[in-house]
């Protein structure tokens, strides 16, 4: 059996009286996507940092690439590459400035440093940007060149965290382009992202992150047909007829959930003759999302 | 299995130079700038205002006493204040340091990587004010290549001494208790500008403890001639203040960037 890329087990962190990360279970088998799905203050943060030995557990078992951290962490840095959530680029240098540098902090020979550059413009499409300093880039143009950066050893293992916060839509999907292009290429990567589609595009496998623990874990439409069923029945109305419904509803034992302007009723599929008016859907991952959580989707 | 995890890694102090000679080719001009006009107006500002008023200080021609002064000045302005706040921003406002963490770099292989740059810079411009002082009538002499090391030494020490004190502060505008109750007087109180003899006892035991008081010395001896082993005294003292100011850096700036 290969060696899993990520592999986590009761894992512990605690700041102060807060414990961020409660006894969490990850797997990331070698060559797969895996999304890390969580509210804000799940813990996904925290996570990511104990997998570059930035914070430290208290308890719990974590292996990276076959190497047990914190203790052999820089073996483990060394094949993996990271997608900070915050831009951390050297502004007032150019692009191919930017990975010369991490050409040398990621110990790039120097007979590979060229190949190593040229490789990570191309797939970050940003070659005819290789002189521009990155403060005169567009937003997104910044984030692909964070991607190549972390990309320019060649990592087994990439991590990405929020790879697509505070991005316009169409900033997003270039985004996922490449991030499907690595995926095909046999890189394993785990992404974490409160982006409900982007988890369910981009990831074999969601791990679904509460309070600093996994509250399931599977492929997207397995979690789908196991937590929220089939459909679902959207209804709408004012909010006296909302709250009606939701009455009714848990007089009926129905599984409900709020979304703003409606009440969605899970399992629609098993609803019988009287139910309320409303539009069915087929079931998706926010309603699994916000089942397990407790947590609105904004 | 792993191999047993190596400490200062060479390839990652280099990673961390790297990134910093990389950097400065963007702002070498303005650093060059102020590193050479500060110890000038210095020069000019004490060499001929109290030059005018006293000519000989503690043996020595004032604009000698005071050039040779201003060197462990200028190494103190250009490690001390670069550590502290390039310290702090890189790792409070741009974030670098995650980025350089996140890599196989630990905090001691940054924190020393750092040190080392700010002390080759501090041996550079901590020597310029003895080239200006040749302008102004100080005579070369064979003891002066000696300054750029000692220079070096003391700024490793003074930059360690930044990156702690920018470890230890919450906020970048605390800069200023440190800056007026800490830095001030030991720059003052170090015999640059006028000698510590003429203080009264207090400040001349407060300056045998002041590391640029021993910069001072030695830079004036490599210049006019070194004293036996009162100067070898002189370096085992900047020594030890490097070696601890580092140590020092290294764990409380793990401290911070850590969790």
């Amino acid at each position: 059996m290969p060696e899993p890329a990520i592999r986590l087990r009761g894992v512990v962190k605690r700041f102060g009286a807060i414990t961020a990360v409660d006894g969490f279970d990850l797997d990331v088998p070698e060559g797969a996507c895996v999304g890390l799905l969580g509210p804000n203050g799940a813990g996904k943060s925290t996570t990511m940092r104990l997998l570059t030995a930035q914070a430290i557990a208290d308890a719990g078992e974590l292996e990276v690439l076959g190497h047990t951290l914190p203790r052999y962490s820089k073996a483990a840095r060394a094949q993996m590459g990271v997608v900070p959530q915050l831009d951390n680029l050297d502004t007032t240098l150019t692009v191919e400035q930017n990975l010369l540098v991490f050409t040398y902090l990621y110990r790039i020979g120097r007979a590979q440093r060229r190949e190593a550059i040229e490789a990570a413009l191309e797939i970050a499409n940003l070659s005819d940007r290789r002189g521009a300093k990155v403060d005169e880039l567009s937003g997104g143009m910044r984030r692909r060149l964070l991607v190549a950066r972390a990309l320019v050893h060649r990592p087994r293992l990439l991590l990405l965290d929020e790879p697509t916060v505070g991005l316009d839509p169409q900033v997003r999907q270039e985004l996922w382009a490449l991030i499907d292009r690595l995926r095909s290429e046999g890189t394993s990567i785990l992404m974490s992202t409160h982006y409900i589609e982007e988890a369910a595009r981009l990831a074999e496998t969601v791990t679904v992150m509460a309070k600093g623990r996994a509250v399931a874990n599977g492929p997207p439409a397995q979690l789908v047909a196991e937590h929220a069923g089939r459909e679902a029945l959207e209804v709408y109305g004012p909010p006296a007829r909302l709250r009606e419904v939701e009455h009714d509803a848990a007089g009926r034992g129905w599984a409900t959930r709020r979304t703003g302007t409606s009440v969605t009723i899970l399992r629609a599929e098993t609803l019988d003759g009287d139910a309320p008016q409303g539009e069915r859907r087929p079931a998706n991952l926010e309603d699994v999302f916000v089942l397990l959580t407790g947590e609105e989707v904004t | 299995m792993t191999n047993e995890p190596r400490r200062l890694d060479r390839a990652a102090v280099t990673g961390v130079l790297v990134r910093e000679v990389v950097n400065f080719s963007s702002y070498w001009r303005a650093t060059t700038f102020s590193s050479t006009v500060e110890p000038t107006v210095y020069l000019l500002a004490f060499g001929f205002g109290f030059g005018a008023l006293v000519s000989e200080v503690a043996g020595y021609d004032y604009v000698e006493f005071v050039g040779t002064g201003t060197v462990a000045t200028a190494v103190l302005f250009s490690s001390v204040f670069p550590a502290m706040f390039g310290t702090f921003i890189k790792y409070s406002f741009q974030r670098t340091y995650d980025a350089i963490l996140a890599a196989p770099v630990d905090t001691e292989e940054l924190v020393t990587g750092e040190a080392l740059w700010i002390a080759t810079r501090a041996g550079v411009y901590g020597s310029v004010p003895l080239l200006v002082a040749m302008v102004f009538g100080l005579d070369p002499s064979w003891g002066m290549l000696t300054v750029p090391p000692i220079a070096f030494l003391a700024g490793f020490g003074w930059a360690s001494a930044g990156i702690l004190i920018a470890a230890l502060m919450k906020s970048i505008d605390n800069f200023n208790y440190v800056t007026s109750i800490v830095l001030t007087p030991l720059f003052l109180v170090a015999g640059t500008y006028f000698p510590i003899s003429e203080l009264p006892e207090w400040a001349r035991v407060a300056a045998n403890v002041n590391p640029l008081y021993h910069c001072v010395e030695l830079v004036r001896h490599a210049v006019f001639g070194f004293v036996g082993w009162t100067d070898v005294f002189h370096v085992a003292v900047i020594v030890a203040f490097g070696l601890t100011a580092w140590r020092l850096a290294i764990r409380f700036m793990t401290r911070r960037l850590v969790d």
